[in-house]
């Protein structure tokens, strides 16, 4: 290729993503020119709407924000109004929280690993095609998600939007023997993602390490997944109320999701690889054994072994899934009492694809009547972007073809949930 | 080679996605179903495309841009039979409560550049656009009814969808009343059933994912919660939710706002 030739690579509609996105790369030689990771999934609007509604209406509304997460969104909404109404969940209930949130950890990296990853390292369009010449691992694959989908079925009513989260608890509480239903599968489970690690720590992944900054909750006495302090590998360590003084936004042309970075400092990233590198130390005994057999080491810097930590994830989740369920009581009452009024609430949890921010001002009769979501994807868009520019130094002697099929699955590697992404955000600061 | 297999695309406008994953979610037939049809654009599991025309167009989300308007037009002249999927593609979607608000406000509430984003002041359902062959309901859709719907195009019959209340469902499924026995508002008399009635399974009242049931009581219902002390501004907000466009929602949440 002349070293002084324009080229465009475009790709208008990213697949095997969640979600409306595309791609803009414009190189001359071995110089980017132009790099956009462009999100056009149409708005919604949720936090304007939210306006007026209750309190014990935002786990259900903000759930329909994404299908592939749902679980994530309840969460966060509940902690949010929860802390605002100064409770907490102990026992039971924050055993049953945690655990439907391991059904949906179990369900979404199943689906990312097997469905919408794995294809790309192995040259096919999708599992299914996969599917003809590695049959066993896409059944693995199909039946890891189902397990994923029973937890939250079981405890959620549905797997896709459950119906049985509400602020200060549940509905109604499944007893011990109904959560018992699912030991069988889950030691599978635990036997397959150990097994999903092995197989996907053999895929050729190319030599491309980051420095990021790693973002992530934390709490003292487990991997954090659906509460914690929000921590970074550069000397963060906040409380969750604390995100806006040290996070910020902005909202660029190409995309309508706003891009958030650390305030006084630059892009950072979320999911799977931060959690890993933050936490990993507190990872459950066979999930441990797992990451080291596969060479992972104490922290994972190249994104496209981001695969490999998504099954050591499956392998947790499993296994914690096992502990709670062998430690659960089945408490006295399905919820709380929680009325929070006049206050300001912030919640987060650790959403598959990262950290998913909620913060939401009652009124004196509970309504809402400010909120604002920040979903992980929308924070990870900037770490993408720098991505793809690092990734292009020293491969622009590929063809279009080639470089584009790389760059998508780059952009695969954070499993983004563009859904998720555009459809939010309060905004207060513009950059130029 | 070409197969004769009959060619699905999904394709998805304004939503959450957690229709057409579904599709992914029947675990148990998935295989099957890729080997009865050929999975020829659905860019949420493959970056492989095979050009239209369609068979069989799944589609997810409502139209809230002047772009998805122009697009759902050719997804109708590339496709044999349309059929939409979920509240967003039947109803409008939650985002549809903007229909009842000042967009311009929604947008400056949201994006500090307003003149970065493309938005229509609607959001409808894709029957405003194009002609739909079979709607199915829900928020997320039954993955039974989607299988449903997908054998009974197979087999060139008409999908055994019932527009029966989810209240039959509760009887089906042995659950008490829980707004009788247990005095909690539900709104099962007046939505559509398919869910399976689950939230009543659940000690919690039905919250309308399914839409209208044929011929809705809502003054009946209307009586009811008032019986049981829930006052009309939040009935109004129980119609206002994912299907709160559907005709028989809206014109009652309109009605008992006054």
């Amino acid at each position: 290729m002349p070293m002084n030739v324009e080229r465009e690579i475009a790709v208008d509609y990213l697949a095997r993503v969640e979600g409306e996105g595309a791609m803009y790369l414009k190189l001359k030689g071995d110089e980017v020119l132009d790099l956009k990771f462009k999100i056009f999934e149409p708005p919604r609007f949720f936090e304007a709407f939210l306006r007026g509604r209750r309190f014990s209406e935002a786990p259900d509304i903000t759930a329909r924000i994404c299908g592939i997460c749902p679980i994530a969104y309840q969460t966060s909404a509940c902690n949010a109004m929860e802390s605002a109404g100064g409770v907490q969940l102990t026992g039971g209930l924050r055993a049953l929280r945690r655990l439907i949130y391991c059904g949906e950890w179990v369900e979404s990296h199943a689906l990312h690993v097997y469905f919408l990853h794995a294809p790309d390292f192995l040259g096919y369009d999708n599992a299914i095609a996969m599917a003809a010449d590695f049959p066993e691992q896409v059944q693995m694959g199909l039946r890891l998600k189902k397990i994923g989908n029973q937890i939250m079925s079981l405890i959620g009513g549905r797997e896709i939007h459950p119906i049985n989260i509400r602020v200060g608890g549940f509905y109604r509480v499944p007893t011990k023997k109904e959560l018992e239903t699912l030991v069988p599968d889950l030691e599978w489970a635990l036997e397959a993602a150990v097994a999903t690690t092995r197989w996907v720590s053999g895929l050729p992944f190319p030599e491309f390490e980051r420095d990021y900054e790693f973002v992530a909750l934390q709490h003292p006495d487990e991997y954090a997944i659906h509460e914690g302090r929000i921590v970074s590998n550069r000397g963060l360590d906040i409380s969750v109320d604390e995100w806006g003084d040290h996070f910020e936004e902005s909202h660029v042309s190409w995309s309508n999701a706003l891009h958030s970075r650390r305030k006084g400092g630059g892009a950072y990233h979320l999911g799977p690889m931060a959690r890993y590198s933050l936490n990993s130390e507190q990872l459950t005994p066979v999930a441990r054994k797992a990451a080291q057999e596969a060479g992972l080491g104490s922290r994972c810097k190249n994104p496209f072994r981001s695969i490999v930590v998504r099954a050591v994830e499956i392998a947790f989740a499993c296994e914690e899934a096992l502990r709670l369920i062998d430690g659960y009581t089945q408490p006295d009452a399905p919820s709380i009492e929680v009325e929070p009024r006049n206050v300001v609430g912030h919640g987060a949890s650790e959403a598959p694809r990262g950290t998913l921010y909620h913060r939401y001002a009652l009124d004196s009769g509970g309504l809402i009547t400010e909120a604002h979501i920040v979903p992980p994807t929308s924070q990870n868009q900037l770490s993408i972007e720098d991505d793809l520019r690092a990734y292009v130094v020293g491969r622009t002697q590929l063809t279009d073809d080639q470089l584009q099929w790389q760059l998508e699955q780059a952009i695969r590697c954070y499993d983004p949930c563009i859904s998720c992404a555009t459809h939010f955000l309060d905004l207060t600061v513009e950059r130029e | 080679m070409s197969s004769l297999k009959p060619r699905l695309a999904v394709w998805k406008f304004a939503s959450c996605d957690g229709c057409q994953l579904t599709l992914l979610d029947a675990e148990d037939h998935l295989l099957e179903v890729a080997g009865a049809i050929e999975i020829a654009y659905f860019p949420e599991a493959t970056r492989g495309e095979i050009d239209g025309p369609y068979d069989l167009s799944l589609v997810e989300g409502s139209i809230t841009t002047p772009h998805d308007a122009e697009r759902i037009m050719s997804v109708r002249e590339m496709s044999k039979t349309v059929v939409t999927i979920g509240a967003c593609a039947t109803a409008g979607g939650i985002q549809a409560l903007r229909n009842w608000e000042n967009v311009d406000e929604f947008l400056t509430i949201v994006y500090a550049q307003p003149q970065y984003i493309e938005t229509l002041a609607t959001s409808t359902p894709i029957s405003d656009h194009i002609h739909v062959d079979f709607e199915l309901r829900g928020c997320p859709i039954s993955k039974y009814q989607l299988l449903e719907v997908i054998d009974a195009f197979l087999h060139r019959r008409k999908p055994n969808i019932p527009r029966h209340s989810v209240c039959v469902e509760c009887k089906l499924r042995g659950t008490n009343c829980v707004m009788v026995a247990q005095g909690i508002p539900c709104m099962g008399p007046i939505t559509q059933a398919g869910c399976g009635a689950i939230c009543p399974a659940y000690d919690r009242g039905c919250y309308g994912c399914y839409g209208p049931s044929q011929s809705p009581n809502v003054d009946s219902l209307a009586a009811w919660w008032r019986g049981l002390g829930v006052p009309d501004v939040d009935l109004v907000r129980a119609l206002r939710t994912f299907n709160a466009y559907a005709p028989e929602f809206r014109e009652a949440s309109d009605a008992y706002e006054r």
